[in-house]
């Protein structure tokens, strides 16, 4: 393998443990001409959003933001499926000119008078910011027509990076926030934040609450309700998961409502437990809350332990690369899989800030590389030259990895089986060690030889 | 019921679109130079543009899908994105080093303004072109036409940088496939070689999009039509274009630049344009049609035939893209079934549906057609009057769910399945596999609805 070529204004993007000295840079635009695997400002807005299943979500541009988005995230509901169709106001040349208001407007009235949702979110796009459509005075005019709330989403696509879009989300979310009814909700009260029941994900984790005998007034988006946003000042503690996206919206009811938050993971063994015990910790008035959870944890390990144990004989040993999106997840990746046996060779991640790379550089193993918003070259030269057995990340590295002739576990949109929890741990483990062992792999080239 | 939401009384919309059958012309744009060879397309837009055309079309191809993007700021987004995208052509060329890099444009820039080809001399006379390496663009706005239209600019635009005339000719035929699949192109270059047709197809994403396993990862695959090839596609004697939507416009301006005499067909796909393909290829190329293409068709005659009880009259609803859906229909008459229901998201134009209305014009039935429409009508006419198959995109699968029919997948993109990468369904073996697919429909769904007693062994 030559080497590649990196360029100089990212060189300080790339740390390898132990052999360069620790200057990470990050959260930097990316270079033009990068061939990096980040999205915008509107993407980010629209997978927080997305999961909310009964309130409207109408995409206000041209069609190509709503085509891309349409149900590509298996953000599951148990009720409404509206979430689940696109709508477009499809902005043609004519209202690029004109302006896109009109059409917004009666898209919005007939949209409602249709479905009759409870909410309506409007996501600007590129082109609205540079038309300078009000999206705000529509978005109002209409809420007043109609009688709901109709929130306008600042998610022009150039206006920052995802990490915007998630803050431009938590903004239209805050403006539901006070206007339900607490009356009916527990002391022992939290909302779980960023987690957006992938593949079923935020049932587990509510489920393990409720067993400890705390009530989960919201979870927020995944299988969420526009009621349930109104009414989620009335919990006692905002549990927040995934780093980047929902922090926002934690410190904006911090402030106003005084309510607490910790951060957790649902990703791992140790990082599930913790979260429970955090929880628990924060209601110490119950202590049957903990006693709960120590059972709870108790019960839910011995479940899977066994079968553990068994995948770890095959896995142990094999080196794995991970690029994710934000570092919190990696932090839990690496984790997990030293739990399985494996070393982590390559941690990377889109979106991660600098406290998130020293805690990585901390936690990973002499030689591991570090990584910021890396591209396929730099991505595909470590995973050969560090010879990983498996990749974790999302859809655009899938076929690298196969392509490569190893292993590949989607921890992104694309997970089709909860990988959350304790039973989404042995998921993981099954998944993981079905894509390593696949026998497809004795076929690559350069293992034949 | 995913689609519980779709109403059955169908009202006019003015300013809506829901459930596209369409998206925006970039993404033509990045498939159409991913078929230049060493060709990394670049998108002067915002990074979520590329960032959705990679994963879309990595979903479709399950293929790693290279391109690169200007990652437009506010700052850009106000003074102009000259300095992104000069900062762009020297980074691509130092680290990713392409032979060809194919910029296209977004609704971002296309509205700010900004000049391409100023901004690629300014690259050029800065000495940030490498020697012998290229820099091309289409203007793509994603708020006119749809992904084929982004596809036919960007194929165009092959034509106006590179084909070139010198006055000789030689015996080779251009062939535009259009925005199609790897594996078709395939396949019109399996049929011409066997009529000994030496050929220039572009774009081509044969071996690009549908590569081995190698356990390299290659930034740029083997396959792709080369720059040297696109100089000499004006010496050609002539040039077919498949698809007058997603090809006519570069045919029509390679006769117009080196006058290469031109002609739009149908793409071949079912029995007549596939006739129309193998006859106007063997006359502009002066050779004969070998026994290996009649026995071809002759087996599909001949399976036809055997089939045809099951075929006959069986109403179909089809979603796709202009050029498809004319030559799909077509076959789907000469089978004797019912094409009912039509919808393309792209803008084709009033004469492009009333040739997509001639082709049903002997349907006893009600037809539907709506150029453009979207999938939400689709299923509403559903709704009103069934249909026996659909035929569309992996999308059209909530709608097959939902009303209990059985879908056949054909078209982009295809989300959920194997096959379209791999077999062909141009030409007279490609019309065989369509109708083996929709045979398996059918018969599928007869076996499974029959009671014990009709539950038939031979069919």
């Amino acid at each position: 393998m030559s080497a590649i070529p990196i360029l100089k204004e990212r060189q300080k993007q790339i740390y390898q443990k132990g052999r360069t000295p620790f200057e990470m840079t990050c959260e930097k635009h990316s270079l033009a001409g990068s061939v990096s695997q980040r999205a915008c400002v509107f993407c980010g807005s629209r997978v927080v959003l997305y999961p909310i299943s009964d309130a409207l979500h109408l995409i206000h541009g041209p069609i190509g933001c709503a085509a891309y988005t349409w149900d590509i995230r298996g953000a599951l509901s148990s009720g409404p499926q509206l979430h689940r169709l696109s709508f477009s106001t499809d902005l043609q040349e004519k209202e690029v000119i004109f302006g896109g208001e009109p059409k917004l407007y009666q898209a919005l009235i007939e949209l409602i008078d249709t479905y009759r949702p409870k909410a309506a979110f409007v996501y600007s796009t590129c082109i609205v910011g540079i038309i300078g459509d009000d999206v705000e005075a529509v978005c109002k005019k209409v809420s007043r027509e109609r009688k709901i709330p109709v929130l306008a989403v600042h998610s022009e696509g150039f206006k920052g990076t995802k990490k915007d879009g998630y803050k431009a989300a938590c903004d239209a979310l805050f403006q539901l926030v006070g206007t339900g009814s607490v009356q009916d909700i527990a002391p022992a009260g939290i909302n779980i934040l960023g987690e957006f029941n992938i593949g079923g994900e935020a049932w587990i984790i509510k489920k393990y609450y409720e067993r400890m005998g705390v009530q989960v007034v919201s979870v927020m988006t995944g299988d969420g309700r526009v009621d349930e946003i109104r009414k989620l000042h009335g919990a006692a503690l905002n549990v927040v998961q995934c780093s980047g996206a929902m922090t926002f919206l934690a410190e904006m009811l911090k402030e106003k409502y005084g309510i607490p938050y910790i951060r957790v993971s649902y990703f791992g063994i140790d990082d599930m437990a913790k979260a429970l015990y955090d929880v628990a910790d924060h209601f110490e008035d119950d202590p049957g809350i903990k006693e709960r959870a120590r059972k709870l944890v108790r019960d839910e390990v011995n479940a899977i332990y066994p079968k553990l144990k068994e995948i770890r004989k095959d896995l142990s040993g094999k080196r794995a690369a991970i690029y994710v999106g934000g570092a919190f997840k990696a932090f839990s990746l690496i984790k997990a899989l030293r739990y399985l046996g494996m070393k982590v060779i390559l941690a990377g991640s889109q979106t991660g800030n600098k406290i998130d790379y020293e805690i990585l550089r901390d936690m990973c193993d002499e030689g591991t590389v570090i990584l910021d918003d890396a591209n396929p070259l730099e991505l595909s030269k470590y995973i050969i030259e560090k010879r990983a057995d498996l990749f974790i990340g999302g859809v655009k590295e899938r076929p690298m990895a196969y392509k490569l002739g190893i292993g590949f576990c989607d921890h992104n949109h694309e997970r089709k089986i909860p990988l959350a929890g304790f039973e989404g741990m042995l998921n993981f483990a099954r998944e993981v060690h079905t894509s390593v062992t696949s026998p497809v792999w004795q076929f690559v080239p350069f293992r034949q030889r | 019921m995913l689609l519980r939401h779709t109403t059955k009384e169908i009202k006019e919309r003015k300013a809506l679109m829901v459930n596209p059958a369409k998206t925006c012309q970039p993404i033509g744009a990045m498939y159409a130079a991913l078929g230049v060879h060493a060709c990394l397309p670049h998108s002067h837009g915002s990074q979520g543009c590329y960032a959705y055309h990679r994963s879309t079309l990595t979903r479709h191809y399950k293929e790693p899908v290279m391109a690169a993007t200007s990652a437009f700021t506010e700052g850009a987004s106000v003074f102009g994105g000259q300095a992104n995208l000069l900062q762009a052509i020297d980074n691509i060329f130092t680290v990713y080093e392409p032979e060809v890099i194919a910029v296209h444009t977004t609704c971002l820039s296309e509205t700010i303004g900004d000049d391409i080809p100023q901004i690629v001399k300014k690259a050029e006379a800065d000495g940030k072109i490498p020697a012998g390496k290229y820099v091309f663009h289409a203007n793509t706005p994603s708020y006119v036409g749809s992904h084929v239209t982004g596809f036919s600019n960007m194929t165009k635009a092959m034509v106006d940088y590179f084909s070139e005339k010198n006055g000789r000719k030689t015996n080779a035929i251009n062939l535009i496939p259009g925005f199609v699949e790897p594996a078709d192109m395939s396949e019109i270059k399996r049929m011409a070689a066997a009529l000994g047709v030496d050929v220039i197809m572009f774009p081509d994403t044969a071996n690009v999009l549908n590569g081995p396993l190698t356990g390299k990862f290659k930034m740029y695959p083997e396959g792709g039509v080369t720059i040297e090839q696109l100089k000499l596609t004006g010496w050609s004697t002539g040039t077919i274009a498949l698809g007058e939507m997603a090809s006519g416009a570069a045919a029509k301006a390679l006769d117009a630049k080196c006058k290469v005499p031109c002609r739009v067909l149908n793409l071949p796909i079912g029995l007549h344009d596939t006739d129309i393909f193998i006859d106007t290829l063997h006359r502009m190329a002066g050779v004969n049609v070998p026994e290996e293409i009649n026995l071809e068709r002759g087996q599909l005659v001949d399976a036809i035939s055997d089939w045809q009880q099951y075929l006959y009259g069986k109403r179909v609803a089809l979603v796709g893209d202009p050029d498809q859906l004319l030559s799909l229909t077509r076959f789907l008459v000469a089978l004797d079934m019912k094409p009912v229901y039509m919808v393309t998201g792209s803008p084709a134009g009033k004469k492009y549906a009333q040739a997509l209305q001639g082709t049903v014009a002997e349907i006893p039935d009600q037809v539907q057609i709506k150029v453009p429409g979207d999938m939400f009508l689709l299923h509403q006419w559903i709704k009103n009057e069934p249909v026996d198959l659909i035929i569309g995109n992996t999308y059209a699968k909530y709608i097959a769910r939902d009303e209990d029919i059985p879908l056949v997948r054909f078209g982009f993109p295809i989300l959920d399945r194997l096959g379209h990468s791999y077999f062909s369904t141009f030409g007279y073996r490609g019309a065989l596999r369509l109708l083996e697919k929709m045979l398996n429909a059918l018969l599928d769904r007869k076996d499974r609805d029959s009671s014990d007693i009709e539950f038939e062994l031979v069919m």
